[in-house]
């Protein structure tokens, strides 16, 4: 067989759906998975509430939003199983939190009192990534490291539709399906990037179809579809696993805040936009859902939202006050031992209360 | 045993392989072709190719993807075709390798070497004869190491591979093929050699210019000047106590380096070397360097490349009437 024919053989298995896979309204509900979903989504919407007011308040340097985007964040978080490691963006700290990271800890970054706020081995969480999709070939040199080894791991990618410009996107992909890593690409595709719609990145058919250069199989998912994320990525996780190599997935959901709080999207996009998107709010769209088949009791609904208020008032708590500042520590850990000239200068540095370099 | 510097460098690569299961190798054409420079010649084929791995050809991919594996405790050692080749791979080292240790206080190191054949002098045509020495060396986080003798070659890529940090090696390209004696010991980083002791002035120099100081001092002999020379080996961390010590005994020092003068190493040797040794010194401290000009091509290289007449010219500036 050859090349050619083995290209045109696979198509059809590598091709994404023609429309978005959705499970609400279609689908028997899991009624283990999907109101663990729901709680979850809950718990992410006032996550996000919590920290914009709290980045009105001065409390962060900045904060990109993932509201409108919960369902990708926390199906993403509960596909991985413990040993699995999560490649996460900026914007992508309620994945983190949902996985088990502290609140606090998951928004260092974004504090700006360290660059890391968590030891990323602890909870298999890599560092949070700014410069765009940069993370994405670690994420797929450590899979490739973990299947070497023999280990049972499986890598969650995650990058945003900007982000899929970048050549680091392509070079990850390129690499993952040479190497048939255990890895897996989440394009949260929210239709902006800060300021530029989807429309000015590519003029492929979809995202999804991208895998098809590469040599893996291309997924479309509704991303406001809490359980259609979960099942996709779990699917394409376990292939992962069981060595089938990597999978791009492409999720259809929508930025409903502004790229950051120091942008302001009236002035590239228009409000109706906005509320077409917000009618098909993930949140509200997996209630009715669970209501509809009698999985969500109003005493649960209660709890969900009780939890959720617990988990901001953590975040109040953890926020509320001034972060402890070791000036001295910035010396530290620039390498295992530091050069004479880094011992110099940080002797030199009179600004230090904490710890030593 | 005398051996070419690329095949020492082919020993410390196969010795690292051998004592060390986590160190893989990563670049392009470095498993059946042994690499365009046959450093990697033979590794594929005694350790497989998952320890010696041809990858896609991209530098970013691969520099990314060996970030990753050293993040899951492995030691990965990138081959960089050429020192111009490895720009794309720039954001990946700037922005990740050389931070990851810092943005996560220590909790995740990166033990990764990449090598990166570098400079002049081998008659190579357009974006193969850079010396990007000084963009490495700007960026914290990085050690920078370069030798110029074959038991260096060996003793100090050692070292890199057993570095918990990343390191940038940079293989002098027209030394590949220079003899000399290799003696199996790793050679410790932050310490330059004395290659040769002179009473009058101090040639500070590294890498494929070392040869042409040694050329230089014979040369000055001849003049009646007695020249040392110093190979400064990493020019992160560097030397100053070496530095120092044989620049205040002469009072006068020259930094030779193929890469360009303006901001380049030698304007950072030469502010180390008067800040610390002011009272000692006779004469400015002069660079002899490649141009300011894109790398040439290979007809007019010549021209760029420091050689001892440069040398001796500048020698011939350090203030002799004064005592």
């Amino acid at each position: 067989m050859t090349v050619q024919d083995a290209t045109v053989t696979e198509l059809p298995t590598l091709l994404p759906e023609s429309e978005p896979f959705r499970m609400l309204g279609q689908s028997t509900p899991d009624s283990a998975l999907w109101p663990r979903l729901y709680t979850a989504l809950v718990r992410g919407r006032r996550y996000n509430t919590q920290a914009t007011a709290l980045t009105r308040q001065g409390r962060l340097a900045v904060y990109p939003s993932s509201t409108g985007q919960e369902a990708c964040q926390v199906a993403a978080a509960l596909a991985l199983g413990p040993r699995d490691w999560l490649f996460p963006s900026y914007r992508d700290t309620l994945a983190a939190v949902t996985r088990g990271l502290p609140p606090a800890a998951a928004l260092g970054l974004l504090r700006g009192d360290w660059h890391t706020g968590y030891d990323p081995h602890a909870h298999r969480i890599a560092p949070l990534c700014t410069p765009l999709a940069t993370q994405l070939p670690h994420a797929v040199g450590l899979a490739h490291a973990a299947r070497l080894r023999g280990d049972d791991v499986a890598v969650l990618g995650l990058v945003g539709d900007g982000g899929t410009s970048e050549g680091d996107f392509h070079e990850a992909l390129n690499f993952a399906a040479v190497w048939r890593a255990p890895v897996v690409f989440l394009v949260q595709n929210n239709g902006w990037a800060i300021s530029v719609p989807l429309a000015k990145q590519t003029a492929a058919p979809s995202i999804a179809h991208k895998a098809i250069g590469y040599g893996m199989p291309g997924r479309l998912v509704d991303g406001n579809d809490a359980p259609a994320v979960h099942h996709v990525l779990t699917e394409a996780l376990d292939r992962a696993r069981a060595g089938g190599g990597p999978t791009l997935v492409e999720a259809l959901t929508y930025r409903v805040d502004a790229h950051t709080n120091a942008d302001d999207a009236t002035r590239y996009r228009d409000d109706a936009e906005v509320a077409a998107w917000r009618a098909r709010d993930p949140l509200p769209r997996l209630e009715r859902e669970l209501r509809r088949h009698g999985l969500l009791t109003d005493d649960a609904a209660e709890a969900a939202r009780a939890d959720a208020e617990e988990l901001a008032a953590g975040l109040r708590a953890a926020l509320g006050s001034d972060p402890p500042l070791a000036p001295a520590d910035l010396f530290a850990h620039v390498y295992a031992t530091p050069t004479p000239q880094l011992r110099e200068q940080a002797a030199g540095f009179g600004g230090g209360a904490g710890g030593a370099p | 045993m005398t051996v070419p510097m690329a095949q020492a460098l082919n020993r410390a690569l196969r010795d690292a392989l051998a004592e060390d299961p986590d160190v893989h190798l990563l670049g392009e054409d470095i498993g059946a072709l042994g690499g365009v420079f046959r450093v990697t010649d033979g590794l594929a084929a005694e350790f497989g190719e998952n320890r010696c791995t041809d990858t896609p050809l991209a530098e970013a991919g691969i520099l990314g993807t060996a970030a990753g594996m050293a993040m899951y405790g492995l030691r990965p050692v990138v081959e960089m075709q050429f020192d111009a080749f490895a720009y794309p791979a720039f954001e990946q080292l700037v922005s990740h390798v050389a931070r990851m240790r810092n943005r996560t206080r220590g909790a995740v190191p990166m033990p990764l070497t990449v090598r990166v054949p570098y400079g002049g002098g081998i008659g190579g045509v357009e974006h193969h004869s850079d010396s990007s020495e000084t963009y490495y060396m700007a960026t914290p986080g990085l050690h920078v190491v370069t030798p110029a003798t074959v038991a260096d070659a060996y003793g100090l890529l050692r070292q890199a591979i057993a570095s918990d940090d990343p390191v940038v090696f940079l293989e002098p390209k027209r030394l590949y093929w220079t003899k000399g004696e290799l003696d199996g010991r790793v050679a410790p980083f932050g310490r330059a050699a004395v290659r040769r002791t002179g009473a009058d002035a101090t040639l500070l120099t590294y890498g494929p210019a070392l040869p042409v100081c040694l050329a230089a001092a014979d040369a000055a002999r001849e003049q009646g000047w007695d020249l040392g020379v110093v190979d400064l080996r990493t020019l992160v961390p560097f030397d100053d106590e070496t530095v120092c010590a044989e620049v205040s005994r002469t009072g006068r020092a020259v930094v030779v380096h193929e890469a360009a003068g303006f901001a380049g190493p030698g304007a950072e040797i030469a502010a180390r070397v008067t800040e610390r040794c002011f009272h000692h010194l006779r004469a400015p401290v002069l660079r002899v360097t490649g141009f300011d000009i894109p790398y040439p091509p290979p007809l007019l290289e010549h021209h760029h490349l420091p050689d001892a007449d440069r040398i001796l010219a500048a020698v011939a500036r350090l203030q002799w009437d004064l005592v």
